[in-house]
């Protein structure tokens, strides 16, 4: 059975093309932000969306009654909608297009995927999906199960189909209803192609069946060809791929049919007269599609609009200041942009930054009696080295609800009459007076504060598993010349300069990874404070860095730390090697990190329907902190929501505007970086990784019921690698309800404070990076650092943007806005 | 003493009455009625039940109300009080006042808020009337009341395809417990010709003075009454239901289908244990089920890769061991282990999102390649032999639809040459011919005449056969089962002389229901164009008041206890002789099959994801 280049039907392809299109969301503990339709990212957004609209049957935006409502509610502003349409269809066009936008009445027509398939039910009356799935998605989490089951699944480290060929050769029982299945799988004939042979007899067919057959249920097929290509990402590793699932799927259809009608039932393609339209041909621009594509750039710009006049109402920088009480470097993460503003408000005299939150330096961890390593860096990157967490005394705490002994019938008889009781009181407690429990996904517990960290390497023999430990001293210097490089911090150091990663705590909640730092592959930051602030206090690396003009005074100390932004608490790391000066320092500047916290607390508590925003900062921080540990609690954090944008440039440009927790911050300073060396990582990293957020939360938000997760309630914890609803349904990946529901749908705008000819050259360096930019998947604005002019990146050029004409509101504090508002706050200037 | 029960009865007819009338975008007040109702529940209990203990535990009765009475016959609501009833309440109130809190704040913004807590206190209420029941017809208002809310709790989720089916499927094995509670209620009131209360059934002479002369009415009685345990305590061969109930959010799940709802069947055992007492066949039966059902729950349990499936099974298996304890007259070990078990299982499924976190963790600290189970010993044909059984669940699933609803479904397909005007043009006239004899029935000779019942009521099982199966006429099946009781009417009419009030009773209901039902249909069609029985249509997603009225002529209809027709049913089982088996399965049957059939078409034409809006549908696998 080789296939030649003449047969219609090729395997390899054809699994390929399959894989392209899959959800590709890696298991729960490593949920990482990735752009849900990345499988289009080579089109144009706009044509992208609707072709995997048309081809899948998603939503992909908004729809024209929620556009028209925000019109009416005056978030979309109709000098917006004049320009855009100008822009796009001529002046003259104008009211024939606006009457279109606000009264136009359109149908869409049905999806393609399923279309083929459907013939079992309209031809054959029979129900395929119903007698398969259920079996199928046991087998399949049975078979991955990380840990749920007492009993697993018993063959395993053969692949899939290898493993239940063998107990269907033992066994006296039959995942088949009848004989011919099984025979075909023992008798070695159960290759796809001739399995699809007999199910749809037609070669040109075969594509068509195989995308409607996955498609019924992406979630498993996306589970599965994500751990065929990482299988790593399951730490007890199962070895499967796309191709096993097909094949015992189509057994499994094979079977069901034979359950029917007996051996003698025709294949699917004698009984479709006329094969449905090619899945993958050019889908057509609808009147629709045009208008919603109006509609939703009027939306973005709307908001785009406002922000731009705020940045550049902001008065010039004047300068650095005088003298410094400590610097902070944060995660660019768009949770860090208030409680920086709020550091700023109450220590006027102190600096922030924002950077990844891995802070340069890349590294797999290994914890104190961790039988595994975790990888604390940006997905994509693979690192050489290992750092390992020693001295750990203090133990994990179990919780006798989890274990498995309540699930056998003598000893769960025993424990039923003994714990059970102690159940209904700690529900009493848990509901009545939440606390910390072992069950809770705490950031504080990622790395002990009291370990130590084999951060230095001393010699390069000293290795495991092909992986360095620790980091020589050269290499410590390029790390950290890098990340002071890239934010402009080369001169005019403090005393103190704080680095803070970021980590969250939830309990009941599924999804905790994806709260944590995506910077460090969805885990806390802690571990990455701690080591490049080692390798910052280092003598010899400040030696090598004086020589290469970066010269950090002696006095000059790093603090790691940990914000956690769930509870809105920072723990500092090794603050006994303070000297003592330093120590009064940081004992004056904890007070002013706990007031900012607090503050921090209450501008997010706005959003919390159940805290009210009148009360003082610290009486809502703790209310804050009872929610992080509440099991009642689906929204203990809002985690990325409303995200909307990401300003790479100085803290002068932001630092007086009021952006809502809605932007991402990353520091840089063109005049450290004239030619964009600095510029092209940061853009590398800024794209994928805040506009795969903002994408994720975009499409889980326009159809959560397809492309995001559904709401979280129901969900049932599937072999601890993913949810679904109930025990019978599909895997569901992307984002709850419970994480999107406040998010506006817009696209993320990237700012870039450089000259817009040196911004044109760094995005051109790197294609993939590119892509994002030229396909319209982030917009791209360069500001002018000396004009302060706007220039739009659009069809491969940038262009002057001129903002309306309207003032920016102004504000002298803002709580009062917090308290007053619970929707997305207008941009304004903090007087 | 027995007066202050009426107050437990009260408070949740009250709070649930509240509920209905609030707003649904009054979300504080919504959940702070139900917190209050079930708040003020469990703390009047707790003073009545200080007060209860301090007066030595006195096992108390209430005649509540008589609703209906004939010289022959008489219907009557009667409370009950013991320590049964204070541990089910106990549990219940606590668990139901804690998950009501709980969900304030989870479902909060959550479509359907208001929803949620109606069923929520209308299951609660259930609940009550259940563990109060002084009597089996007192006890079967509240099964009903459990049976629809729990229906709707499932399909919570009604623009999803899973929830709803599974809701259907529910409900389809909880209607088999109800023909047991029916024909159990049939069966004793021959026994005792009255209807007989749970204190007389105390007394060891009255029962076994009885039960002497009619030793297989006893056994029959006893049998019917473990029918109805078993399914809703979803043991053997019904256990399956249990793990697809969990489809609402979890709080709904954790206390309904991991606590109170499950353990009714055991309250039913502990509550007619004094009937059966004497009877060491059915105790031997009973422990058999539940050690059965222990076993096989264990090893479906221990190849769960799914937390709530998990627990589910586990909880099964635990009700079989209790079922033991009560079969063995251990009534004490089986009130306590019912308590912790619904604590544990309750606090298991609350706290099981959790699993993720902790579980990981657990690996990635103590993670040890390839454990070494129990089975791994075993020989290799064996462990996995037991695998793949424990994995497809025993079979259970297809075994029920081999040998109980694909028979039925093949008759019902057998019928198919019915269509609408047939049944109008031979039927009805039919219909008239019959009643026409009943005013006449000196004409008819006595043979025929004995013949006649089984005919009519076969007749009637013919009927909701096909509407059981139809495909694609809505509107033909929800005459179809309407008729069914007209037909049952007609059979029992020819039975015995009776009240011809006693028929209006049973069909007046039907007919008001049957006709708001089919205005409704006919409305749907003009409106919608499709309404055939092919495939769920969604249309409360459009039409969510239509759907909440057709809800209630479907209650209405299949004898739900709003209208006077519940008590019909009774009664017109009360006129089916004891020796009239065949009469008696048949009427039972097309009851059984009426439930689903109405059930059916209120899933297919309003719930499940809406047909017309493909694009906002979550998928049909999830």
């Amino acid at each position: 059975m080789k296939a030649t280049t003449e047969t219609l039907y090729n395997e390899h392809e054809l699994l390929h093309a399959l894989k392209h299109y899959l959800p590709a969301q890696a298991p729960l503990k490593d949920f990482i932000h990735h752009n849900t339709l990345h499988a289009f990212q080579h089109l144009k957004f706009s044509h992208a969306i609707y072709s995997a609209s048309t081809i899948f049957g998603y939503r992909v935006s908004l729809s024209l009654a929620e556009y028209r409502a925000c019109f009416k509610q005056g978030r979309i502003q109709e000098a917006v909608i004049d320009r855009i349409i100008t822009q796009k269809k001529g002046s003259g066009q104008l009211p024939i297009w606006k009457e279109k936008m606000l009264t136009g009445h359109y149908q869409k027509g049905s999806p393609r995927i399923g279309l083929l398939r459907a013939a079992w039910k309209r031809e054959y009356q029979i129900d395929l999906d119903s007698l398969v799935h259920p079996l199928l998605f046991r087998v399949l989490c049975s078979y991955l199960d990380q840990g749920i089951s007492i009993w697993n699944f018993p063959v395993w480290h053969k692949g899939l189909i290898a493993s239940i060929r063998e107990m269907e050769r033992v066994s006296f029982s039959s995942f088949f209803r009848g004989k011919r299945a099984k025979k075909l799988l023992l008798g070695g004939q159960a290759d796809m192609r001739h399995l699809l042979k007999i199910l749809v007899g037609d070669e040109k067919l075969y594509k068509r069946y195989l995308f409607d057959q996955q498609f019924a249920h992406q979630g498993w097929s996306g589970m599965v060809s994500t751990v065929e290509d990482q299988p790593q990402t399951l730490l007890d590793h199962k070895k499967i791929s796309l191709h096993d699932l097909i094949t015992f799927e189509l057994l499994l259809e094979i079977d069901a049919l034979d359950s029917v009608f007996g051996t003698e039932w025709k294949p699917l393609c004698e009984t479709v007269r006329e094969p449905p339209i090619d899945l993958f041909a050019e889908v057509p621009v609808t009147e629709l599609d045009e208008v919603t594509t109006l509609w939703q750039e009027a939306f973005e710009w709307s908001y785009y609009d406002e922000v731009l006049r705020g940045i550049q109402s902001v008065p010039p920088g004047n300068g650095k200041q005088s003298s410094t009480t400590f610097q902070a470097l944060f995660c660019i993460d768009d949770r860090e942009c208030s409680l920086r503003r709020y550091l700023e408000k109450v220590d006027p005299h102190c600096e922030t930054f924002g950077t990844p939150g891995f802070f340069g330096v890349e590294f797999f961890f290994q914890p104190d009696h961790g039988k595994f390593y975790t990888k604390l860096c940006p997905a994509p990157v693979t690192p050489n080295y290992l750092i390992k967490e020693v001295g750990v005394r203090r133990k994990h705490e179990r919780d006798a609800h989890f274990t498995k002994h309540t699930h056998s019938l003598f000893r769960g008889w025993l424990i039923a009459q003994t714990l059970g009781f102690w159940s209904a009181f700690k529900l009493f407690l848990n509901i009545f007076k939440p606390s910390v429990s072992p069950a809770m996904a705490s950031s504080f517990r990622h790395m002990e504060k009291e370990s130590r960290l084999t951060i230095e390497n001393k010699t390069l023999q000293n290795r495991e598993n092909n992986l360095q430990i620790g980091f020589t001293v050269p290499e410590m210097v390029t790390r950290v010349e890098g990340l002071l490089r890239s934010i402009g911090l080369v001169e005019n150091f403090a005393p103190v300069i704080y680095v803070i990663g970021h980590g969250s705590s939830s309990v009941n909640n599924p999804h905790y990874a994806a709260y944590d730092c995506g910077a460090c592959s969805g885990r806390a930051g802690s571990v990455n404070s701690r080591v490049i602030c080692y390798m910052a206090n280092h003598s010899e690396v400040r030696a090598l860095l004086r020589e290469i003009g970066i010269a950090i005074p002696d006095a000059t100390q790093f603090v790691g730390g940990l914000h956690d932004t769930t509870r809105d608490e920072i723990m500092f790391f090794d603050e006994d090697s303070l000297v003592p000066a330093n120590k009064i320092n940081h004992r004056v500047n904890e007070e002013i990190f706990v007031q900012a916290l607090h503050f921090n607390a209450k501008e997010r508590s706005r959003r919390f329907e159940s805290i009210n925003t009148d009360l003082s900062p610290d009486e809502i921080h703790e209310h804050v902190r009872i929610r992080s540990v509440s099991l009642f609690e689906p929204r203990p954090e809002l985690n990325h929501a409303t995200n909307s944008l990401c300003i790479i440039g100085r803290r002068s440009l932001t630092k007086h505007l009021f952006l809502d927790r809605r932007s991402f911050l990353n520091s840089f300073d063109y005049r450290v970086d004239p030619e964009g060396k600095y510029l092209l990582p940061i853009l590398k990293a800024a794209a994928p990784v805040c506009g795969g957020i903002n994408l994720e939360y975009f499409f889980s938000r326009v159809d959560n019921q397809k492309l995001g997760a559904g709401t979280k309630l129901p969900h049932n914890v599937m072999g601890l690698i993913g949810v679904a609803n109930g025990i019978d349904g599909d895997l569901r990946p992307g984002l709850p309800s419970q994480m999107i529901e406040v998010h506006d749908p817009v696209r993320l705008m990237v700012v870039v404070e450089h000259f817009p000819e040196v911004v044109l050259q760094t995005i051109q360096k790197s294609p993939e990076t590119y892509e994002w930019f030229i396909n319209e998947w982030v917009h791209l604005v360069a500001i002018d650092p000396l004009t302060h002019e706007l220039f739009y990146f659009k069809e491969g050029q940038f262009t002057k943007y001129n903002t309306l004409k309207i003032s920016v509101p102004q504000v002298d504090d803002v709580m009062s806005l917090l308290e007053t508002h619970t929707e997305n706050i207008p941009v304004h200037l903090i007087l | 003493m027995s007066l202050l029960l009426q107050i437990f009865i009260f408070l949740p007819v009250l709070g649930f009455i509240i509920s209905l009338l609030i707003p649904g975008n009054k979300e504080t007040l919504l959940s702070k009625i139900a917190f209050s109702t079930v708040g003020l529940h469990l703390a009047s209990f707790q003073i009545f039940l200080v007060y209860w203990l301090w007066k030595g535990h006195p096992t108390l009765n209430l005649k509540e109300i008589v609703i209906f009475e004939t010289d022959h016959y008489e219907f009557f609501v009667d409370f009950y009080f013991d320590k049964i009833t204070a541990t089910y309440l106990f549990v219940g109130s606590l668990l139901t006042f804690l998950v009501t809190i709980y969900s304030r704040y989870y479902l909060h913004r959550e479509p359907g808020y208001k929803r949620f807590f109606n069923t929520i206190l209308f299951f609660y209420l259930g609940y009550t009337i259940t563990i109060f029941s002084g009597n089996l017809e007192t006890l079967f208002i509240g099964w009903e009341v459990l049976g629809i809310s729990s229906f709707l709790l499932i399909a919570f989720y009604r623009d999803r395809y899973l929830p709803v089916k599974n809701a259907v499927k529910v409900f389809s094995i909880y209607r088999v417990g109800d023909v047991g509670l029916i024909l159990a209620m049939w069966m004793s009131h021959h026994l005792f010709h009255e209807n007989i209360t749970f204190l007389k059934l105390s007394n060891y002479e009255l029962v076994h003075e009885h039960l002497q002369a009619h030793s297989w009415i006893g056994i029959f009685i006893s049998l019917m009454i473990l029918i109805s345990a078993a399914a809703k305590s979803a043991q053997l061969p019904f256990s399956t239901w249990l793990p697809r109930a969990m489809e609402g959010p979890t709080p709904s799940s954790a206390i309904f289908y991991g606590s109170l709802s499950v353990h009714i069947g055991v309250f039913i055992l502990l509550r007619t244990f004094p009937f059966w007492e004497h009877q060491l066949s059915v105790r031997i039966l009973i422990a058999t089920v539940g050690l059965l059902t222990s076993i096989v729950a264990t090893t479906i349990a221990r190849v769960q890769s799914s937390v709530k499936s998990q627990i589910a099974y586990s909880s099964i298996a635990q009700i079989g061991l209790i079922f033991i304890e009560v079969a063995a007259g251990l009534d004490y070990l089986a009130l306590f282990h019912f308590a912790g078990n619904a604590f544990l299982r309750t606090y298991q499924l609350l706290v099981s999102p959790s699993v993720v976190s902790y579980q990981i963790r657990e690996q990635f600290y103590n993670f040890i390649p390839r454990q070494h189970t129990l089975e791994d010993s075993f020989p290799k044909r064996l462990e996995y032999t037991l695998y793949m059984l424990s994995l497809k669940e025993w079979n259970i699933d297809s075994f029920m639809y081999r040998y109980l609803w694909n028979p039925l479904k093949w008759t019902g397909r057998k019928l198919n040459f019915l269509v609408m005007n047939q049944v109008l043009y031979y039927l009805i006239p039919m219909y008239l011919i019959g009643l026409f004899c009943v005013y006449n029935k000196d004409l008819i000779p006595e043979t025929v005449l004995h013949a006649l019942p089984i005919g009519f009521s076969f007749i009637g099982l013919v009927f909701v056969l096909k509407s059981f199966t139809e495909r694609i006429h809505a509107r033909m099946s929800w005459l179809l089962v309407v008729m069914n009781h007209f037909w049952v009417a007609l059979a029992v009419a020819f039975n015995e002389n009776f009240s011809f009030n006693e028929i209006h009773l049973y069909l007046i209901g039907v007919a008001i229901s049957g006709i708001v039902g089919y205005w409704i249909l006919f409305n749907m069609k003009q409106r919608e164009g499709t309404v055939d029985l092919n495939q769920f249509h969604g249309y409360s997603w459009k039409h969510p008041k239509l759907a909440l009225v057709f809800l209630l002529a479907c209650l209405g209809a299949s004898g739900f206890p709003i209208t006077p027709t519940f008590i019909g049913e009774d009664l017109i089982f009360s006129h089916i002789h004891e020796n009239q088996f065949v009469l008696a399965a048949s009427v039972a049957l097309s009851l059984i099959l009426d439930g689903l059939a109405i059930i059916r078409i209120y899933a297919r034409i309003f719930l499940g994801p809406h047909v017309k809006s493909v694009y906002e549908m979550a998928y049909r696998s999830s």
